[in-house]
């Protein structure tokens, strides 16, 4: 794809922004043992509220959730900073962020115990993030800026 | 505007090789990478210090696990009252009605709280034991009580029993039968002595609801016969077995809090169920219910179904929020600090908003001098709201707030963590370690969400920690006692029941007679 070098460093930098984001989230919850997602899916709301609050209350369900999530958080981190397997990563972001978005939907009338970081009506951070990985996978910066560049000269 | 440099034949020629170009675009973000790592292990290593600086010399004693049950031939019990207390009681023993079964079951399907409910008390470890005397005064709950009694093997109707207890008028006949080895009591506050002093006499072990006695004559007299009968007695303060409670006193014997000045306890209740306003039985009268036996040692008043199911809220038969709610708040922070008896008690307070004929107040406010260990226990009650006060163990250089969960918070002005605020390892007002049954350990708090979570005591850490009948762990214990036959008796005791009672009273008289009351260690009186 064509981009003139200000729209290729905009996306490039939107890519390394989100996945450093990923990728600290990952390696923080990956190399902390007592780390668990089981408060904030106890803490759920919307209506897969029932959904979320049985993962947390399931022992295997939940242990499954907490280290697809670190890890999940993690890979996608790794893919999307390096420029690797970008596309891939991204759709997998999505699925993550369309996950907590529904856990926790910034509907009208739910509140959360844990304290939202700003006013939000329907669109919140988690969800322009999700817009952001959509825009990664329509303008694929990976093999221009990334190790896909060299992966594809191999 | 500026293009990227795309020409299709130069592309073509650097097809297959590396440019430097090449390498410098394609590597470009890989730094970020090191930034990162470098973030994460500044993360780790603050996170590390503030744990070891928080936990550092503190050694926490966590109950492990249930006390397995000692083996023997299955343990006779007789049950005095079989009201809802005492149905509670016999589901922590292990037995629920086969209708109550067939209920729960019913509910399960539609309500995982009731799955639950019914799971746990399904896997509840079978005591070995067998029920074979009942006895109430009222006709309907002494069936329940005979039918709950044949279930040892917790079916619904139509499934398996075993032999009926046998029904006894009066708890003198149950307390006779060779076949009793042990009571539980559950009847009106102003019945548990006589039945109590009665089953020591016939040398029955026993296990008496809170609290202790209704006079402080008999309070002496119950202390006396027990300890000369020599039975296993246990008082129904199941609180006792609450796991926060020893974890807090083993904090404070570390002297984790600092000097403590004062404890705060609270009740607080707002529905006609927590002011002891229950339901009247349609099929109570004075055929199905044996009122003069009800009444035993309090004033005569003619036959009333109402002062029968909400005997709490007379001084007749019952002990007021003193003798009915204090004593849990007192008997869990006699179990943490060894309170014993105060030196004096005040208390006020009225009846500002049941105004249904009752004689306790509905609002009681009370403050204990312990001057030995230069403290004062304050307990406010109301039953018309019910905003949650907690337990608050004031010291010093922390506070604990204790309830199911513990947290322990550092106190701004603290000498003992003055180093440790000012260098910012302590955030003062914040929570510095939490606790939560069924943890395998303490927390040290150190990331925002926990603390947030924390200071809510929602604090999920743990997986697999099951939740256990405090109740079933109580009576478990004095079980287990018996069993022993080496003259050990439970945690909370007869000298423990004792204090409970007595603070209780001097609580109450200071009510009844608007003065300060005092307790003389030496003669044993109150004055």
């Amino acid at each position: 794809m064509k981009y003139t070098v200000s729209s290729l460093s905009a996306l490039v930098i939107l890519r390394i922004t989100t996945g450093w984001h990923f990728l600290y989230e990952g390696l923080v919850k990956v190399t902390d043992p007592s780390w668990s997602s089981r408060s904030y899916l106890m803490d759920s709301g919307g209506f897969l509220k029932g959904f979320f609050e049985w993962i947390a209350e399931n022992n295997t369900a939940l242990t499954i959730a907490d280290s697809l999530n670190a890890w999940g958080l993690t890979l996608i981190g790794i893919a999307l900073v390096a420029g690797i397997f970008t596309r891939y990563a991204a759709y997998a972001g999505i699925i993550l962020l369309g996950l907590y978005y529904l856990s926790h939907p910034a509907f009208p009338g739910i509140t959360y115990l844990f304290p939202v970081d700003g006013s939000y009506f329907i669109i919140n951070k988690t969800l322009i993030e999700l817009a952001a990985m959509w825009v990664i996978i329509s303008f694929p910066t990976s093999d221009i800026i990334g190790l896909e560049r060299l992966f594809k000269k191999m | 505007m500026k293009t990227k440099n795309t020409n299709p034949d130069q592309k073509d020629k650097e097809k297959n090789t590396i440019s430097r170009r090449d390498l410098l675009a394609g590597l470009a973000s890989l730094p970020v990478l090191g930034l990162l790592g470098y973030g994460l292990f500044n993360h780790k290593t603050e996170t590390a210090r503030k744990s070891s600086s928080l936990l550092g010399d503190i050694d926490v004693i966590i109950p492990k696990g249930i006390p397995p049950l000692i083996d023997g031939p299955p343990l006779r019990l007789g049950i005095v009252g079989c009201g809802s207390r005492g149905r509670y009681l016999m589901k922590a023993l292990g037995f629920l009605h086969p209708d109550k079964i067939d209920e729960y079951k019913q509910y399960a399907r539609e309500s995982k709280f009731w799955k639950e409910y019914l799971e746990q008390f399904m896997l509840q470890e079978n005591l070995n034991i067998k029920i074979t005397g009942i006895c109430d005064v009222f006709d309907k709950h002494a069936k329940q009580g005979v039918e709950t009694g044949a279930n040892l093997y917790r079916n619904g109707t139509g499934g398996k029993m075993t032999e009926l207890p046998k029904r006894y008028r009066t708890y003198k006949e149950l307390l006779t039968a060779d076949d009793v080895d042990a009571v539980i009591i559950a009847t009106p506050d102003h019945l548990h002595i006589p039945v109590a002093s009665e089953a020591a006499r016939h040398g029955k072990h026993i296990y008496c609801e809170k609290p202790l006695s209704w006079t402080v004559p008999e309070t002496f007299d119950i202390r006396k016969a027990v300890k000369e009968s020599g039975v296993v007695f246990q008082l129904g303060h199941q609180g006792r077995q609450t796991e926060s409670y020893l974890v807090a006193r083993s904090l404070i014997k570390q002297n984790v809090t600092g000097k403590i000045s004062l404890i705060e306890v609270c009740t607080n209740r707002n529905d006609p169920n927590g002011a002891w306003v229950y339901d009247i039985d349609p099929e109570a009268n004075e055929q199905t219910i044996d009122w003069k036996q009800f009444i035993g040692p309090a004033p005569w008043h003619e036959f009333s179904a109402e002062r029968f199911f909400r005997w709490r809220c007379w001084w007749d038969y019952g002990t007021g929020l003193s003798g009915d709610l204090f004593t849990h708040e007192y008997d869990a922070l006699n179990q943490i600090l060894d309170l014993g008896i105060p030196k004096s008690a005040m208390a006020s307070g009225g009846i500002y908003f049941y105004k249904d004929g009752r004689t306790v107040p509905d609002v009681l406010n009370m403050a204990f001098e312990f001057p030995d260990r230069d403290l004062t226990l304050l307990y406010s009650a109301t039953l018309a709201n019910e905003k949650n006060r907690g337990k608050v163990i004031m010291g010093h250089d922390a506070w604990i707030e204790l309830d199911e969960s513990l947290l322990v918070v550092a106190d701004p002005k603290s000498t003992k963590y003055r180093e440790r605020i000012e260098k910012g390892i302590i955030e003062p007002h914040k929570p510095i370690f939490s606790y939560v049954p069924g943890q395998e350990s303490i927390d040290a708090i150190t990331t925002p969400t926990e603390k947030y979570f924390a200071s809510r005591g929602l604090l999920y850490t743990y997986r697999g920690g099951k939740p256990i009948d405090t109740t079933h762990l109580h009576l478990r214990e004095w079980i287990n006692c018996i069993r022993r036959k080496d003259g050990s008796q439970p945690s909370c005791d007869i000298d423990q029941a004792f204090e409970e009672a007595i603070t209780a009273h001097m609580g109450t008289i200071a009510y009844h007679e608007k003065r300060q009351t005092f307790w003389d260690d030496v003669n044993e009186v109150i004055y």
